[in-house]
């Protein structure tokens, strides 16, 4: 039950957030927001679950029960957590509070709608993460688009409307391509249910039968395509990031972190369960795995190049985000151990220190009114902590060892490197590393121009440190980043744990 | 409390009518309230009337609905008046359905007539085309469809020119009503052509007549068929019989915009459901569902575009509920797929549904018509900074009626198209999911309008109606709930909606 009081509890609080008065909503908001956490590390403490969730493993804090039957169809009130959702859990949970404290300075306008939005979010991805059933997960799924649309929309910059419709409207174009293809999946099994372990079995027993013409294979090509497509406007994948900077750069900075920290976890996550879990068979055709590794590396490539083209920090920070996600792309096709798991594991990765890397920015911007990097030099002499996380999250973003970005990244290029699905593996692998040297020029030349030399800020805003509310969360996230990297075991193990069926299937290596 | 308390043998069978009973009864009531004292000037005592009058109808649906009256469960259905009329689970589906919104059109109408004449005939007017409406759910017999159609269409007529200061409401009407009258004369001559042919105006006797050798006559049925369906489409404002539609429901009073697109309309469905089930078979003369197929989908692709290209936030719901008849039209569409029983079952929920979010979304806009603010979308930028209770409520609506989960009109889209795919005809389940996607475009426009834009002008807002934002919020309640919160209300519309296939 312990999953369906966190969801539950979340939402009462965005309820009682919502109606509290505007000056205490933040403060009520954040002291809230630490039970979810509190109980998704409880969650953790006590995870004893095996395998993979949806291929017969053993399903933590799992509740079954009906809900209602449609058309001989069995809608399911489905909840648990295996290996690969546990993470995203305590990711999900830890970022919410962090970022709602980072809201502290930033958000001075209608406190009380945006702390509960907030929180109304987090719930509602803790239900992506937990659910099982898969129209469970698509009401959560489409749930979280509403709090982010109006999140965007009017606490953005000047362009947020823009932003938001178009973040609204690509997302959920997104989303119903998605559901007609999984539609097009469950309406052809014999299964009677919406629960995705059952389909995922039934779909590997090869009970899937054709449909007006298109025989069995072709549709699962058909829906593999339309559920990639749907999801990858989600992580974004170039060509289908364009909603993605306009969103960034509009949203305020603890929206930012939300939405790179964690929603676009939700494009990846869904991928992994719904087409490499589900669909191995059309993952890791020839043809099919040399698209998606060519889509991955360039995002990888396009969006590093975009980002060095950039000279708004916050559009840097970004930018970097589709390359970083073309990793974890590239990590799921490879269908190996280390590629899936690390895939995963770059993930929550990615969650902390694109999450770190916003807050940072937001910081700086509180503080001196612009992100242009042209109008600021030498901040490190004004705002000395805030100048050294960032550069550690910088470092980490670069992949410097003892950091969660290396060993997600060494993790990926390691199983990459290995795969026996991609053609011609070693290439492609070669060709995305190209993105770490990117990486490391795009921050280090922002760092230099912004961070040293001689102190100047073309603002008319007196320079003062940042208050403790703003700087902690940076901390908090830079330790949990070092944590992740020194030992990334806390996760790996239960990642590896419940990849290994998937990779299994496949015949695919460690 | 026996379950099974009203059957046959414990109960007189005419108290299976209790639901339309108590409708029109209610408006009895209230004639005879209004010319026991005419200059009344407490209208609280009317609504009141009005409002405990729907109620009772409302409880007395769900009463018979939840002990199985007229259901397979407990006999069937109970057949009345030499079968002119029949009492089961489709029809007590309707009844609440249409006692549910009467309700909250009469209690939102406390606030809005505060200021106008003519309050007990208003609310009288109401109770009888709900009476109308709900003979039209338990019609039996072509006649009786004809007859409940009238009254329930006569008072709409004069509820639509309600404003009769108002040159936009009377213009309204007075296209409603010859418009209406033009269908009936079809509808009436439809009726009479197939009785020509078959020599019955019973449902069951038509549909074994027209089964059996006409004799020469099967085209005489086709055409009366044809002028059948062309009636309810004109009762459902399907095109294309809808240009009446956006007229009427803007120059109405927004109460009574409510009350038609949601209610009225059910209404047409409900008893094109029963008519054209039970009455024609599907392969005499004319294949009906080809016809039905083609009204859906140009219903709900011309809708939609004229309902995106709006500038008034009425308008554009106006439209916007063409669009939604293309998708209840999908559940007779696609009924003779094998999946009968769920697609209609699942239009049924669609209609319960939108009964609920389109009403809301009219009570809205009466809200906003008694703040004098205006009418466009422009007019609505910064409402939630005013009105935050409301404007939650109207989102519900929009994102309801776009079909984003988790609200009801997400699960009964999916419904009618997992229906429709499931008997085969998954392009129209294609085409209603494009249109849906689309109808986001001009749906977020009022949520866009509401909460994002700055307010143009400053506008004071002339207090809170009590009833009206009650009227509201309930409704919004229900849209969110309704059907992810209450398994049972798609199950009984599938169930009673089995029922009837032959």
């Amino acid at each position: 039950m312990i999953i369906e009081a966190l969801i539950g509890f979340t939402f009462l609080a965005a309820l009682v957030v919502m109606l509290a008065p505007d000056e205490y909503a933040g403060k009520l908001a954040f002291a809230l927001s630490l039970l979810p956490v509190v109980g998704s590390l409880y969650m953790w403490a006590g995870f004893d679950a095996g395998g993979n969730a949806l291929m017969a493993g053993s399903i933590a804090y799992q509740t079954q029960l009906e809900w209602m039957s449609v058309a001989g169809y069995e809608l399911q009130w489905f909840v648990g957590v295996d290996g690969i959702s546990l993470p995203l859990v305590v990711l999900s949970t830890v970022l919410s509070s962090l970022a709602i404290v980072s809201a502290w300075t930033p958000i001075d306008t209608r406190q009380s709608q945006f702390y509960g939005l907030m929180l109304f979010m987090e719930a509602n991805l803790l239900g992506v993460f937990t659910a099982l059933d898969f129209f469970l997960w698509f009401v959560f799924w489409e749930a979280v688009l509403v709090p982010m649309y109006f999140l965007i929309g009017v606490w953005g910059g000047p362009r947020r409307k823009y932003a938001a419709i178009k973040f609204f409207v690509y997302t959920n174009i997104a989303s119903l391509v998605m559901f007609i293809g999984f539609m097009a999946l469950v309406f052809n099994l014999p299964v009677g249910s919406f629960g995705l372990p059952e389909i995922t079995q039934a779909l590997q027993a090869g009970e899937l039968s054709g449909f007006v013409g298109l025989d069995p294979a072709t549709l699962k090509l058909v829906a593999f395509v339309s559920m990639f497509a749907g999801f990858a406007v989600k992580v974004p994948v170039v060509p289908f990031h364009t909603w993605l900077p306009d969103a960034h750069v509009q949203a305020p900075t603890p929206v930012s972190v939300m939405l790179a920290g964690v929603l676009l976890k939700m494009g990846t996550y869904a991928l992994l369960r719904f087409n490499f879990t589900m669909l191995p068979d059309v993952g890791t055709r020839p043809l099919v795995a040399a698209v998606i590794a060519a889509v991955a590396v360039i995002s990888v490539i396009y969006g590093a190049m975009l980002a060095l083209a950039q000279q708004d920090l916050k559009r840097i920070v970004a930018y970097s985000s589709v390359s970083s996600m073309g990793y974890v792309i590239l990590g799921l096709v490879a269908y190996t151990g280390l590629g899936i798991g690390g895939a995963t594991f770059q993930m929550v990765a990615h969650g902390l220190i694109s999450g770190l890397m916003f807050m940072a920015v937001g910081v700086i911007y509180n503080v001196t009114h612009t992100r242009m990097v042209g109008d600021m030099s030498g901040m490190a002499d004004r705002m000395p902590i805030t100048t050294g996380i960032l550069i550690a999250g910088a470092f980490g973003y670069m992949g410097l060892p003892l950091m969660a970005g290396f060993a997600a990244e060494y993790f990926i290029f390691q199983g990459a490197f290995a795969s026996t699905v991609i053609p011609s593996a070693p290439l492609f692998t070669a060709a995305s590393m190209f993105g770490i040297v990117i990486v490391a020029g795009y921050l280090l030349f922002a760092m230099q121009r912004t961070l040293f030399g001689e102190f100047r800020l073309d603002s008319d805003y007196e320079v003062h440190r940042a208050a403790f509310h703003d700087v902690a969360p940076l901390a908090v996230l830079l330790l949990c980043t070092i944590a992740l990297g020194v030992a990334p075991d806390i996760f790996f193990d239960m990642i590896t744990d419940a990849i290994e069926p998937v990779v299994a299937v496949v015949g695919g290596g460690a | 409390m026996d379950p099974v308390l009203l059957q046959a043998d414990q109960l007189p069978e005419w108290t299976a009518l209790a639901p339309a009973l108590a409708l029109g009864l209610t408006g009895l009531l209230l004639l005879v309230l209004d010319s026991i004292d005419p200059n009344d000037t407490r209208p609280a005592l009317l609504a009141g009337v009005a409002t405990v009058g729907s109620l009772a109808a409302l409880g007395l649906a769900g009463w018979f609905l939840s002990a199985g009256t007229g259901q397979p469960s407990t006999n069937g259905a109970i057949v009345l008046y030499g079968d002119a009329l029949v009492v089961d689970g489709m029809a007590l589906f309707f009844q609440a359905l249409f006692a549910s919104v009467t309700a909250l059109v009469v209690v939102a109408s406390f606030d809005y007539l505060r200021q106008r004449a003519y309050q007990a005939e208003f609310y009288a007017l109401v109770m009888f085309a709900a009476t109308g409406m709900a003979l039209m759910a338990a019609a039996n017999s072509l006649a009786v469809a004809f007859v409940a159609l009238e009254l329930a269409s006569l008072p709409s007529y004069a509820l639509v020119a309600f404003l009769k200061r108002d040159s936009g409401s009377v213009e309204a009407g007075l296209k409603y009503f010859l418009i209406g009258a033009l269908s009936s004369a079809v509808f009436a001559f439809g009726i009479s052509l197939v009785y020509a042919a078959t020599g019955s105006l019973l449902l069951p006797d038509v549909y074994e007549a027209l089964s059996g050798d006409l004799s020469g006559l099967s085209g005489v049925a086709a055409v009366g068929i044809l002028m059948v369906a062309g009636g309810f489409a004109f009762k459902t404002a399907s095109v294309p019989f809808h240009f009446w539609a956006p007229e009427a429901y803007e120059g109405a009073p927004a109460p009574i915009s409510g009350f038609l697109s949601s209610a009225s309309k059910a209404a047409g469905f409900a008893v094109a459901f029963r008519v054209f089930v039970t009455g024609f078979p599907v392969d005499i003369g004319i294949d009906w569902v080809l016809l039905f197929q083609v009204l859906a989908v140009v219903t709900m692709t011309l809708g939609n575009f004229a309902a995106a290209t709006q500038e008034e936030v009425k308008r554009m719901l106006a439209y916007s509920s063409i669009g939604h008849a293309g998708y209840a039209l999908i559940g007779l569409a696609a009924f003779t797929g094998g999946a009968g029983g769920n697609v209609l079952g699942a239009s049924m929920a669609h209609l319960l549904v939108y009964g609920f979010m389109n009403t809301g979304a009219f009570l809205f806009v009466a809200l906003a018509e008694q703040w004098g603010i205006g009418r466009t979308f422009d007019d609505y930028a910064g409402l939630a900074s005013k009105a935050p209770l409301a404007s939650v409520a109207m989102t519900v609506f929009m994102f309801s009626l776009a079909g984003l989960p988790p609200f009801g009109g997400f699960f009964s889209k999916y419904f009618l198209f997992a229906g429709a795919v499931e008997a085969g005809f998954w392009w129209l389940a294609a085409v209603g999911a494009v249109n849906s996607a689309l109808s986001l475009f001009y749906y977020s426009r009022v949520v866009k309008a509401l909460w994002l834009d700055d307010a143009t002008s400053e506008f004071e807002l002339s207090g809170t109606p009590t009833a009206l934002y009650a009227a509201v919020v309930f409704a919004a309640v229900a849209t969110v709930l309704l059907l992810p919160g209450f398994p049972p209300v798609i199950e009984t519309a599938q169930s009673a909606a089995a029922a009837i296939l032959p």
